[in-house]
């Protein structure tokens, strides 16, 4: 089965906002931002923006007719600056002109003088003021301070994980236009039709029901359009609202890099416990997480690193707090795995550091503290239908490890300077929004009179498929072609208060949701049919419902088929005037959350599996490959395996870029310095693994996913970790015995600083090239 | 005006010949398969081919749009992704949906042009040549796995077929890989070269000359589409390589690509294929000229570092004079060059690699290809038995500009390779440098890449000589 968008991407059919064909009269903006990081604005100038020949309106917070105010979770961040700026890139005032590089132009000439405060990067720095978003989150089982006498080991360290910039390939934009009666129609790349919807509300005063969202498709999201695709949605919505003109907003790569935030670099303290046989007793971490310089979704994300603070494993007593950090930075915000990533890293950097105190390879500490059915997560709900341990030892027999580390150990004989490493990175990863109220869905079926099928959920495809697969779920409950079936846009008219396509999640919620609305229209074609068959087929015969299979579009009753199809079957309904449409709404159920106590059944389920890395160093140059990932990964049954199978090798390349070359450089006034492709570098063809293997663990069906399956999204970006790790070992075959600092990325430049002692280099450079090493960084 | 073929559709416009073609594609032509995702040449979303005229032939070579100027179409065949739409998927594209080679869709048609461009320029097709082909081509969705798995698939597919055709391009037609009018291409070019009368030379002194605008297009696209430009990439005679006096001579607007494919260079310079390839894309090389990376003066520029260990010279042209000067001496500063505004780079020359000589190219960036480097270096040795009689080295992201390490290789001469021979050499390339932190490295890291590129040359010219234990 085929991807639904995928044959339309293929042609360059697929329409994306920059690809409508712009309405006569259509006007584009530019965002004028700030250039510093804090500060006062003492006088914004427009005036010689306006002067110039095209430039059609600039606006600024005073043309707000609304409330100046985006904060989704709290009401803490401005769409345009009025007296302050708290981060370079925020937006200040927004030209409208005839013409994209009018715009620019005009967004050139503004004139904004500003009185600078001081700026801080760093989270523990913020920690360290009392800037902090929320008080501190804890997550405790047991009694970390009693646990620690009975540890015959006990391993203190840092470590660093770096920001990640999304880089979906279509930046971020939005298309608004006036509609009769004081409205606005706005088409968004965004995450969240419904967080468009409710912020352009906001800031133009008007109720939500004036304001339309329609969503095509995404050129990739990654969460950086979950929350963040609001403002450009609100800002075209402003300008159209005000103009009475339809107004476009693309925003250029570079302002894109520099406007958004990323996902949340992390500063943390670790703490581990250990027998001398490496069961982990004790595990307390403290996260500095640099949330930027407004909440977007930190909070939240900062949850989901602490339900993800054990990763896989069990572990009897742990104390994980957070620390929400307000910085001058651009507000950091959701990316695929949501904090889960960075709290992962922590507990593996913790167990890599542990076992070398311990004198044995991580994978003994790992195997030895896998979770078991039953066992109890840090936040009270218990592992159930727990498949760490399958996971982890079907990827050892299947791809041999025995064989894989004796090719290693003989390769690094045999080479001086090259040396491989091998490590295993196992993943468990909860599936549900953790704010449960945001665990629902709807969906919304027509069946037309040909017999056509059109059906609106509120999932956004951005090219993880979800399209495909609510269309798998409509194809398996009518049993009819896919050719019939129309997936459409996802639109806020049709479906009401959407939660954001994020957390894995949209397959599951809406895939359930359609399959209530399906079932809601076929018992109705049950109950038609069964009456119209028991008036021809067979005299005297009364069937029911229950007797109605729909087979390939051809109606078998009670097992026999019958000359009744789908197309006359449609036609029978409608002219009986039985309803061909339906609406359902789906809430994931038995899941709640108490944030007081932290405790709570917050997922639905889990996700497991697991992945053998393998990763050859250049121990001269200190550059790298990624020889092979080889995973075995729990899908559930998997409702599109073709799909599933490029969720995960996508996410491992991604997860791989986050540990190797993705570097997010800010100075230390704030300026990003990675705001392009020339200096910010995700994964090409060459860096990604030269081998990925995905194995779909067997028999292994999920009993709360649709049609048994399990979600996708996020997961196998964390098996990324383990180059990290497969990086260190084949570093540490060079150097056996050194201690390496456990900072991510792992860059080209961090291999070769960790592997060589560069005081004596620099002792020997000349004193006026000291003098300007300081510059940044 | 301005005179192609887009797809199937002959094209007359006015526009500025400074506009970028994709906005013309996008804007003018509402052909909106070809997107724009960073518009500096590294993301491979807006890649079209051009297709030239070469006698009865016509060469398709992949660039990216959001970099070509429009007037650089003038006379050629522009294909985007639309231009290979046939009523049913092609073979590629099924691939492509069948392999999981497309999730988001944004960076697809870019993909399949890349690789459509690899299959027309081929006829010996092989799948690492092919998925080489999207070195220019970002995905942040699939990984790649299933573009690799779809290349491989038509490659097999070429290979496997056996049917006679007139020619290869007839072959793609019958298989479906490209639609028929492209057999019609050629004939179609000719009417249009041929009816085209040259147009006379601008009398106004142009605001820019454009060759390969790889970093122009980058830099200033919104400045080139109002400006006087005067584009000379289709200039011959500022091209080529050739031999005369002992020297090998290099055209200052060849480009990276003809460079690698010169058989004169590849016999003196046997790796140059390996070192070439980590110099930017497939598409950025096949516009990227020689003169263009001398004169843009970047520290780390890769084929200055390349030449300044070969002691070449560079000969200036203002139209009525000549002057000529060793490309060492060209950088005064952070890009500052002796060089006259009216001056144009004509060429480059340098003496053949004579004798028991040895040369190597070391580049490190973070990402290993289409990167800018943290530091390159190349160096260029003669030996008298073990004896350095002649040493060269140059070094790029250590300095304001690309580097010689004078000191460093006049120390060497009358040396041998051992390691208390580059102990000494690295300590004074360290006195010679003055490398800053900036996006592509702290300062301490670039001297440090530096002292193992200098390491790296030394074990590759003598293997035997060091034990490499000894020197790291």
């Amino acid at each position: 089965m085929k991807n639904y968008d995928s044959e339309r991407h293929v042609r360059g059919e697929s329409q994306f906002v920059d690809d409508i064909n712009p309405p006569k009269g259509i006007l584009y903006g530019y965002v004028y931002y700030s250039p510093i990081a804090h500060g006062k604005i003492k006088r914004l100038n427009t005036s010689k923006a306006l002067e110039i020949n095209g430039v059609k309106a600039v606006f600024t917070a005073k043309d707000i007719p609304g409330e100046n105010q985006i904060g989704g979770i709290i009401s803490d961040e401005e769409l345009l600056a009025e007296n302050k700026v708290h981060f370079i890139g925020q937006p200040v005032a927004f030209v409208v002109a005839e013409d994209q590089i009018t715009a620019h132009k005009g967004a050139n000439a503004i004139v904004c003088e500003f009185q600078n405060l001081p700026v801080i990067t760093d989270a523990r720095e913020a920690a360290a003021k009392g800037e902090l978003i929320i008080p501190p989150r804890i997550f405790a089982l047991g009694d970390v301070n009693s646990a620690w006498d009975k540890c015959d080991v006990i391993v203190e360290g840092q470590t660093e994980s770096g920001g990640q910039e999304h880089l979906y390939l279509e930046t971020q934009g939005a298309f608004a236009y006036p509609v009769e009666g004081g409205g606005v129609k706005i088409i968004s790349s965004t995450q969240g039709p419904t967080a468009v919807q409710r912020v352009s509300a906001r800031i133009l005063g008007l109720p939500m029901h004036k304001v339309e969202v329609d969503v095509l498709r995404l050129g990739g999201g990654f969460g950086g359009k979950e929350d963040q695709a609001s403002p450009w949605g609100a800002l075209t919505a402003l300008a159209a609202f005000k103009l009475n003109k339809p107004v476009k907003l693309i925003l250029p790569r570079q302002e894109d890099m520099r406007m958004t935030g990323k996902r949340h670099p992390y500063s943390s303290d670790f703490k581990i416990g250990l027998t001398s046989e490496g069961k982990i007793l004790a595990y307390e971490v403290s996260y500095y997480q640099n949330a930027g310089a407004a909440a977007d979704l930190s909070t939240a994300v900062l949850e989901r690193t602490l339900f993800h603070a054990t990763n896989s494993y069990f572990i009897p007593n742990v104390k994980a707090t957070g620390y929400c950090c307000r910085t001058n930075l651009p507000p950091n915000t959701a990316f695929r795995g949501f904090g889960g990533p960075q709290g992962m890293f922590v507990i593996e950097s913790a167990i890599y550091k542990a076992a070398s105190v311990l004198g044995v390879d991580a994978s003994v500490i790992q195997k030895k503290n896998l979770l078991k059915e039953g066992d109890e997560f840090s936040y009270g709900q218990r592992a159930e239908h727990c498949r760490a341990a399958r996971c982890y030892e079907e990827a050892e027999q299947r791809y041999n490890i025995k064989g894989i580390r004796e090719r290693v150990d003989d390769f690094n004989l045999k080479n001086k300077l090259v040396k491989k490493g091998v490590a295993f990175m196992p993943v468990c990863f909860g599936i549900s929004f953790t704010s449960t109220f945001m665990n629902q869905a709807s969906a919304l079926v027509h069946i037309y009179t040909d017999g056509s099928v059109r059906v609106s959920t509120a999932a956004v495809e951005m090219g993880q498929g979800v399209n495909a697969k609510i269309l798998s779920v409509v194809q398996k409950i009518f049993s009819i072609s896919n050719d019939r079936i129309k997936i459409d846009s996802t639109n806020t008219s049709r479906i009401a208060n959407t939660s954001p396509t994020a957390a894995s999640k949209s397959a599951d919620l809406n895939g359930y949701a359609v399959q209530s609305a399906c079932e809601i229209i076929l018992n109705r074609l049950k109950k038609t049919a069964a009456d119209d068959l028991s008036e021809e087929l067979v005299a005297n015969r009364k069937f029911n419902p229950e007797d109605i299979e729909i087979k390939n579009e051809v109606i078998y009753c009670a097992d026999r088929k019958t000359d009744l199809n789908w197309g006359k079957l449609i036609q029978s309904a409608y002219l009986k005037r039985i309803s061909l449409s339906a609406q359902a709404h789906h809430a994931t159920p038995h899941i709640y959350f108490d944030r007081e106590k932290s405790k709570g059944q917050a997922f639905a389920y889990h996700v497991y599996g697991t992945a053998i890395i393998e990763a050859t160093v250049d121990c001269l140059r200190g550059i790298y490959e990624i020889d092979s990932v080889k995973v075995v990964h729990d899908f559930g049954e998997s409702l599109h395996p073709a799909i599933d199978k490029g969720q995960a090798e996508g996410g491992v390349v991604q997860g791989i870029g986050w540990m190797t070359v993705e570097e997010v450089i800010y100075n230390k006034d704030g300026k990003l310095l990675t705001d392009a492709l020339s200096t910010y570098k995700v994964p090409d063809v060459h860096a990604a693994p030269k081998e990925i293997l995905i194995h779909f663990l067997e028999d292994a069906p999920n009993p709360y996913g649709p049609f048994k399956s399990k979600a996708i999204g996020e997961p196998p970006l964390m098996y990324g970790i383990g180059a990290y790790f497969a990086i260190t070992n084949a570093m540490k075959a060079f150097r056996p015995g050194k201690e390496f600092k456990l900072h991510s990325p792992m860059t080209p430049e961090r291999v070769l600083l960790s592997l060589y002692d560069v005081s004596s280099l620099t002792k020997k450079q000349s004193k006026e090239s000291k003098a300007v090493t300081s510059v940044v960084k | 005006m301005i005179n192609f073929i887009l797809n199937d559709k002959e094209i007359k416009t006015l526009e500025n010949k400074g506009m970028g073609l994709l906005d013309f594609i996008r804007k003018d032509q509402h052909l909106t398969g070809t997107k724009e995702g960073c518009r500096e040449g590294d993301c491979g979303a807006c890649t079209v081919l051009v297709g030239e005229l070469a006698g009865d032939k016509v060469e398709y070579k992949s660039v990216n749009s959001c970099l070509l100027p429009l007037g650089d179409a003038d006379g050629k065949h522009i294909v985007t992704i639309e231009g290979f739409n046939l009523e049913e998927l092609n073979p590629l594209q099924n691939a492509m949906v069948e392999e999981g080679g497309t999730q988001c869709g944004f960076c697809t048609p870019g993909f399949i042009v890349s690789l459509e461009g690899y299959f027309i320029a081929n006829e010996n097709v092989n799948a690492f040549d092919a998925v080489e082909s999207v070195d220019g081509n970002i995905c942040r969705c699939t990984g790649y796995a299933g573009i690799k798995r779809s290349a491989e698939r038509i490659v097999k597919l070429i290979i496997s077929n056996q049917k006679k055709s007139k020619n290869y391009l007839e072959k793609l037609v019958g298989l479906k890989l490209i639609p028929e009018y492209f057999l019609a291409v050629p004939q179609r070019l000719k009417k249009i070269t041929l009816s085209k009368k040259r147009n006379g030379s601008n009398d106004r002194r142009p605001d820019y000359f454009v060759a390969g605008g790889t970093d122009l297009f980058v830099q200033k696209w919104e400045t080139m589409l109002e400006s006087n430009i005067k584009l000379i990439s289709g200039e011959k005679k500022y091209s080529g390589i050739s031999i005369s006096g002992g020297r090998i001579k290099i055209g200052g607007n060849t480009t990276v690509t003809e460079i690698t494919k010169s058989p004169v260079m590849q016999k003196y310079f046997t790796e140059i294929k390996k070192y070439f390839s980590l110099f930017g894309s497939q598409p950025i090389r096949s516009r990227a000229t020689l003169a263009g990376n001398i004169i843009n003066a970047s520290p780390i520029a890769d084929m200055t570092i390349f030449f300044l260990a070969l002691n070449s010279d560079i000969t200036f042209s203002n139209g009525k004079k000549k002057r000529k000067l060793l490309l060492r001496n060209l950088y005064k500063g952070y890009k500052t060059l002796d060089k006259k505004s009216d001056e144009i780079l004509e060429c480059l020359s340098f003496k053949i690699p004579h004798g028991n000589f040895l040369f190597n190219y070391e580049k490190v960036s973070r990402r290993t290809y289409l990167d800018i480097a943290s530091v390159n270096s190349s160096m260029y040795v003669e030996l008298n038995g073990n004896i350095i009689t002649s040493a060269h080295i140059s070094a790029g992201g250590v300095a304001p500009f690309p580097l010689c390490l004078d000191k460093t290789s006049k120390y060497l001469i009358g040396k041998q390779g051992s390691p208390d021979v580059i102990n000494r050499a690295v300590e004074i390339m360290l006195s010679e440098i003055s490398p800053i932190s900036d996006a592509r490295g702290s300062a301490e890291y670039k001297a440090l890449l530096l002292r193992q590129l200098i390491f790296s040359h030394f074990i590759k010219f003598f293997p035997e000589m060091i034990n490499v234990e000894e020197l790291v």
